[in-house]
């Protein structure tokens, strides 16, 4: 179809080619906007556990796997659209977090840097298995075609349904999370023990307890991200580590313990893909790491990093 | 009346705290001098929960409170103002005394009244703490540990490292807290000052208290023999 498109060389076509690269560049960067948010959406409970609790959690990506599967077991049993079945996914997986963080994190947390990575990688290995072992190893999907296999042309610009109901509401939850973490006493909370824990303690604060209620939260987002994964792509019990890399690299380009920046982050990463797609329909994830790489060589410490103190 | 009982404490093997025996009862100002190293801080931190203790080693009117969190030493009423003042530099000054405040018990100390009594913080309150001079950081943390309303509050190093000015700030509150009623233990290291603010006062030398007894007509030289263990 494409090559259709395409007009035969000379000066004549030079315009509709330009009016076609033009419109096609337009697409391709606003559905990597679009795909970004996703990827933003993936990294935003990472960034809240590395921001709040100094901690990696190596099996974020396999989690995000978990909550897809937990989403389609609940599709089939209360026979309920993807979306609705946020209803149930979204606590189910708070109370998952809150008991990980309570049995597992916290016995590691604070102690060394290395103790969380160890213990999450554990996880990881763990997790992939044990879906593996449930629901084998074949590969599904989440069906939800009333929003999957809608678009829209807006001036010859196609864009998704999903996409845009995707980046709407991974903006909104970075919104929320924004919110809470400025003007809330949650947030107050999640800022003080970031900068420091034992004084934290000292008026008050009980970060296991509250170590639970946010890796609750990061639970929780993570299975909006699930849902809208699974709907786009089909997933199996070994997809985890991708996921895992996608959020890394929107943390680590935003600037570590910067939310907005993650967000941000994760947008650059979305439309490198997609521009890298387009010179190969291979090559979209590797101009993904690329332009990662790159820009980390170029600001180590990421684009909008705080201030070291 | 807080009280400790023959308090052991330490860091991992090391034994900073050696059969401490103190107490403070509601209104009255009690100063713990001793040299560097002497445990000051440690029994601080030893009764507020930071540093872990026995259970029949701190005594709140009689019953035993040793060995439970900051959190719940904070809910009996008993707060400290850390060595360094650690305010929350993500925080303003409002939400440092909000977070204590929601955190702590209800009682006179409300943020309304932490203001009256300490306007200058009025001007400042949605600055971020760290933004602050010294004495007001000082004056901020205070608030903050008056903002979870304790019947005892534990302060650390008070006065290190502030102008003159801002020393008599400090005290001028510290005096307005005590006769509010609470009870309040001060470490400080300008021993004339502290006997001269105080009621009564411990001296710690290595691990042990060496001297105590009343602030007024202290005699000086066993005074300074205790602290400099000569």
């Amino acid at each position: 179809m494409k090559g259709d498109r395409r007009a035969p060389t000379g000066q004549a076509s030079l315009r509709p080619t330009l009016v076609y690269e033009m419109s096609a560049f337009i697409e391709t960067l606003i559905n990597g906007l679009l795909l970004g948010a996703l990827y933003a959406l993936f990294g935003l409970g990472l960034s809240i556990s590395l921001g709040v609790m100094r901690m990696i959690n190596i099996a974020h990506g396999d989690l995000i796997v978990v909550g897809a599967y937990i989403t389609s077991v609940v599709m089939e049993v209360a026979d309920v659209h993807a979306l609705a079945s946020l209803f149930f996914v979204a606590p189910i997986m708070f109370i998952i977090g809150w008991v990980l963080q309570r049995a597992l994190f916290n016995h590691v947390i604070g102690r060394s840097v290395f103790a969380p990575l160890l213990v999450t990688f554990g996880l990881s290995i763990v997790v992939q298995n044990l879906l593996q072992e449930t629901f084998t190893a074949d590969t599904r999907s989440l069906r939800a075609e009333n929003i999957s296999q809608i678009g829209f042309d807006i001036g010859g610009v196609s864009i998704g349904l999903l996409p845009l109901v995707s980046a709407g509401v991974s903006a909104g939850l970075f919104a929320l999370t924004h919110a809470v973490i400025a003007s809330t006493h949650y947030g107050r909370q999640s800022r003080a023990v970031a900068d420091d824990p034992s004084t934290a303690r000292l008026v008050g604060v009980d970060d296991k307890n509250f170590f639970a209620i946010v890796t609750g939260f990061v639970m929780a987002a993570i299975a909006f991200a699930a849902v809208l994964y699974a709907i786009r792509t089909p997933f199996s019990p070994t997809a985890g580590p991708d996921r895992l890399l996608y959020s890394f690299e929107a943390v680590v380009l935003g600037g570590l313990g910067n939310l907005w920046g993650t967000f941000f982050g994760g947008l650059v990463i979305g439309v490198a893909q997609l521009f890298g797609a387009r010179v190969s329909s291979g090559l979209g994830p590797f101009f993904g790491h690329l332009v990662f790489l790159t820009m980390l060589l170029a600001r180590p410490q990421g684009l909008f990093a705080k201030v070291a103190r | 009346m807080l009280r400790t009982r023959s308090l052991c404490a330490g860091y991992g093997l090391f034994q900073a705290l050696f059969n401490v025996t103190i107490e403070v009862a509601l209104g009255e100002l009690v100063a713990l001098i001793g040299a560097n190293g002497a445990g000051k801080s440690t029994l601080l931190r030893s009764i507020v929960g930071s540093v872990s203790v026995a259970k029949d080693a701190v005594f709140l009117d009689d019953e035993p409170i040793g060995a439970a969190s900051e959190r719940r030493q904070l809910k009996r009423g008993i707060a400290l103002v850390p060595e360094g003042r650690r305010l929350f530099p993500s925080l303003t000054v409002l939400e440092n005394l909000l977070l204590a405040a929601r955190n702590g018990r209800r009682g006179m100390w409300s943020i309304d009244r932490i203001f009256a009594e300490l306007p200058i913080l009025g001007s400042i309150s949605t600055k971020p703490a760290t933004a602050l001079s010294g004495g007001q950081q000082q004056l901020v943390a205070i608030g903050r540990a008056l903002a979870a309303n304790p019947n005892f509050l534990l302060c650390d190093e008070v006065s290190l490292g502030l102008a003159p000015l801002a020393v008599g700030d400090v005290y001028a509150l510290l005096r307005k807290v005590r006769s509010a009623g609470s009870g309040i233990i001060i470490v400080e290291q300008n021993v004339s000052r502290a006997l001269g603010e105080s009621d009564r006062f411990y001296c710690l030398q290595k691990g042990r208290v060496v001297l105590e007894g009343r602030s007024e007509g202290a005699d000086r030289a066993s005074v300074a023999q205790a602290y400099f263990g000569v």
